[in-house]
C-alpha cells in the first residue's frame, strides 16, 4: 500500500486510474444490464445489416445509389422488402449484368446466407413484404380449381392462360411459368417485380396465392401430366391452328393426290 | 371375285383396237391437234390372277384391322380408369384411356379408308372414260312441243276464265311472303340504349373479383393491379355475362405526381384509379398492366393506353381511351362509384359517333 502510495504523482498515475474506472464501469454494465434473447437477436439481425450493407455497397449501389435511395438507373428500395430482393436475386435477376428493357433470369452468384444479408439490410431501409414462410406457399394446402379461375382472371393477360408466358410493349416479356420454384411465385405476387403488377394480401388474400401455386403446379410444372399428349406449346388457338392447317390439312391434301395418282402399272406386253 | 378378275383378264383384248385407233390420230395440218387419249395401261391386278388374290388379302386384312381397333376401343373405354397416366414416348405422361381411345379410334377409321383406298386403286376398274359434251340449248322441236304443252295446259285449268280462281290465287300467292316479312320481327327489338348504360349506378360499390367483398381503397397500394365488377350482379344471374362484358373494371393506384392528367386524378381516390378494362378496339381486356410506366396492352391487337395520362391511346388500332369510373369513399370507408361512365365502354358503334 505504501508502494502505491508512494506513486501517486507518477505522471501515469491518472491514465492507470481511469483504466480501472473504464474496466469496472464496463464490467459493472456487462453484469448488471438486461442480457437476453432479444438482444442476442437484434445483434445477429444488426450484423446481418451491416454485413448485407457491405454486399449492397459492391453489387448493387451503383444503380440503386449508396442508400437505395435510387438513381436514374435504378428505382429506389426503400420498402421493397425482403421478398423483393431474395426473388430478385435467388432468380439472378439482379444484379443486372447490362441495361435492358427488363432484367433476364441468370445463374445466381450469392449464397443463400448472403441473399438473406442483402434482404435483411434492404427491408432495413423501410418497411416492406418479408421472405414468406414455406407454409404460406406450400402447394398441397391450394384449391387448384379455384386457382385456375383466379389465374384466368389475374395473370392469364400476361402469363397466358396455361401460364406459357407472353410478349408485352418494347421488348419486356411476361415469363413462362414452367416449374417455376413456388416461394418466387408467390414473392413475385406479393412485390410485383419490375413491371408486374403487385396483388397484395389485401386484394388476393394469402390463400388465393396459394391456390395459384397449386393450379400452376398440377397444370405448368413437370410433375403436371399432358393429359392429352402433344400441347403444342400451350399457346392457344393460333399456333394450334397453323399445326392443323398446315400439317394436318397438308398432309391431308397428300393423301388425296397419292389416292388419284397413277397406279403401278404392269410392264406394257 | 374370281369372275370379276377374270373379265379383267379379258379387257386388254377388248380394248386393244380401240385404243390403238384413237392414239393414232395424226392430222398432219393442226399443229395443235388433239392427241386424243393415251393407250390404257393395264395394272399387274388386271392381268395376274394372283396379284389381284394378293390385293383382296391385303383389303381383307386392313378391313379386320379396323374391325380388331374398334373392338379395342370398346375394350379400352370399359377397362382403362379415367385417371389413369402412363409415360407414352414421345408424348410424355399422357392420360392412358384418351391415348387408347384415340388410337383405336384412328385406327379403325384409318384402316377402313385405306382398305377402301386400296380396293379402289388395285382392283376396281380403272379404265378412262368418255363422256361427251352436249350442247345446252334444247331442240327447236322441244321447244315447241313444250310451249304447246304449256298453251293447252293453260287452256285445261280455265285459269283465263275464271277470274274469280286467277285473282284469288294472285291475292294468296302475295299474302305468303307476309309471313317471313313478320318472323324478321325476332332480329330485334333494337338495342336501344342499352349500350349506352351499365350496371354501375351512384352508390354501387366496387366488389373485389378474387375475394367478392367490396373494396377498401387501403387494400389498393401503389403498383398494384385489381380486377373489380359493381355490387348486385351474381355469377348465377342469367345475364351475368352481359352486365359484366359492359362493367367490368380494373383498378390501379399510381403517386399522385406521376397522374399526367387532372380530370382523371380528380375522379379516382388518392391515386386509385378505375378503369373499364374492355378494350375499346373490338373489346379484348386490355388488361397487360406494367406498373413501372402505367401502360395497359391489349394481347388482342396492341392497343397500349396510357393509364396515368386517362388511359390515352399510345399505340394501336382503339379509337378511344378507356372510359374511366368516378370513384369516391363512402361514409363506411368502402370504395364506391359515383355513378356510370361518362361514355359507353367497349368496341365503337354506329351511333357512338
Amino acid at each position: 500500500m505504501k508502494k502505491l502510495s508512494a506513486r501517486r504523482r507518477h505522471p501515469l498515475a491518472a491514465l492507470v486510474v481511469l483504466i480501472f474506472a473504464l474496466a469496472a464501469t464496463g464490467g459493472l454494465y456487462a453484469v448488471l444490464a438486461p442480457a437476453g434473447e432479444a438482444k442476442a437477436d437484434a445483434s445477429a439481425q444488426s450484423l446481418a445489416i451491416e454485413e448485407g450493407q457491405k454486399l449492397y455497397a459492391v453489387g448493387c449501389s451503383s444503380c440503386h445509389g449508396s442508400g437505395g435511395q435510387g438513381t436514374s438507373d435504378g428505382p429506389t428500395l426503400v420498402g421493397v422488402g425482403a421478398a423483393a430482393v431474395d426473388f430478385q436475386v435467388a432468380t439472378g435477376r439482379m444484379p443486372l449484368q447490362q441495361p435492358g428493357p427488363q432484367a433476364p433470369v441468370k445463374p445466381n452468384i450469392y449464397t443463400q446466407a448472403e441473399i438473406d444479408q442483402l434482404a435483411a439490410y434492404v427491408a432495413s431501409l423501410g418497411p416492406g413484404p418479408a421472405v414468406p414462410e414455406p407454409s404460406q406457399y406450400n402447394p398441397a394446402e391450394g384449391n387448384s380449381a379455384k386457382g385456375g379461375e383466379l389465374f384466368r382472371t389475374n395473370c392469364s393477360g400476361c402469363h397466358n392462360f396455361t401460364g406459357q408466358g407472353g410478349a408485352l410493349t418494347h421488348g419486356k416479356i411476361a415469363p413462362n411459368l414452367h416449374d417455376v420454384d413456388p416461394k418466387q411465385i408467390y414473392q413475385a405476387m406479393l412485390t410485383g417485380p419490375a413491371n408486374m403488377p403487385s396483388f397484395p394480401d389485401g386484394v388476393m388474400p394469402e390463400q388465393e396465392k396459394k391456390d395459384i401455386i397449386a393450379w400452376l403446379e398440377a397444370t405448368n410444372s413437370e410433375a403436371a401430366p399432358s393429359l392429352g399428349g402433344f400441347s403444342l406449346g400451350g399457346y392457344g388457338p393460333v399456333s394450334e391452328g397453323l399445326f392443323a392447317w398446315t400439317f394436318g390439312i397438308g398432309s391431308l391434301v397428300a393423301a388425296a393426290v397419292w389416292v388419284g395418282a397413277r397406279t403401278a402399272k404392269a410392264r406394257k406386253s | 371375285m374370281s369372275s370379276h378378275t377374270e373379265s379383267h383378264n379379258e379387257v386388254p383384248d377388248r380394248l386393244s383396237s380401240q385404243e390403238r385407233e384413237e392414239g393414232a390420230v395424226i392430222v398432219a395440218e393442226d399443229p395443235f391437234a388433239d392427241p386424243g387419249m393415251p393407250p390404257h395401261e393395264h395394272r399387274i391386278q388386271d392381268i395376274d390372277e394372283r396379284a389381284a388374290k394378293r390385293s383382296e388379302r391385303t383389303v381383307a386384312l386392313l378391313f379386320v384391322v379396323s374391325m380388331l381397333a374398334t373392338v379395342g376401343f370398346i375394350v379400352s373405354y370399359a377397362l382403362i380408369p379415367i385417371d389413369q397416366i402412363t409415360y407414352i414416348w414421345p408424348f410424355g405422361d399422357v392420360s392412358a384411356l384418351n391415348f387408347a381411345l384415340g388410337s383405336t379410334l384412328g385406327t379403325a377409321l384409318f384402316c377402313l379408308g385405306a382398305g377402301a383406298v386400296h380396293w379402289s386403286r388395285t382392283l376396281m376398274s380403272d379404265v378412262e372414260l368418255v363422256g361427251e359434251r352436249h350442247p345446252v340449248e334444247a331442240s327447236p322441236e322441244v321447244k315447241a312441243q313444250v310451249l304447246e304443252d304449256f298453251a293447252k295446259g293453260a287452256e285445261e285449268s280455265q285459269i283465263g276464265r275464271r277470274t274469280l280462281v286467277r285473282r284469288t290465287l294472285y291475292g294468296a300467292l302475295a299474302l305468303v311472303p307476309l309471313s317471313g316479312l313478320v318472323l324478321l320481327r325476332d332480329l330485334g327489338p333494337a338495342p336501344g340504349d342499352k349500350l349506352f348504360h351499365t350496371a354501375w349506378e351512384p352508390g354501387s360499390l366496387l366488389i373485389n373479383e378474387n375475394t367478392m367483398q367490396p373494396l377498401r381503397p387501403e387494400d389498393i397500394t401503389t403498383g398494384s393491379l385489381t380486377h373489380a365488377m359493381p355490387e348486385g350482379l351474381d355469377f348465377h344471374d342469367h345475364d351475368f355475362h352481359a352486365q359484366i362484358a359492359k362493367a367490368a373494371i380494373m383498378l390501379v393506384r399510381i403517386e399522385p405526381e406521376d397522374i399526367k392528367d387532372q380530370q382523371s386524378a380528380d375522379w379516382g381516390h388518392e391515386g386509385i384509379l378505375a378503369y373499364s378494362k374492355i378494350c375499346t378496339h373490338i373489346g379484348c381486356p386490355a388488361v397487360l398492366y406494367e406498373q413501372q410506366t402505367h401502360h395497359a396492352l391489349c394481347p388482342c391487337h396492341q392497343s397500349t393506353f396510357d393509364l396515368a395520362d386517362g388511359a390515352r391511346v399510345l399505340f394501336g388500332p382503339a379509337g378511344h381511351p378507356l372510359p374511366q369510373l368516378r370513384i369516391t369513399v363512402n361514409d363506411d370507408g368502402f370504395l364506391e362509384a359515383l355513378g356510370d361512365f361518362e361514355e359507353p365502354p367497349g368496341p365503337s358503334f354506329w351511333e357512338r359517333g
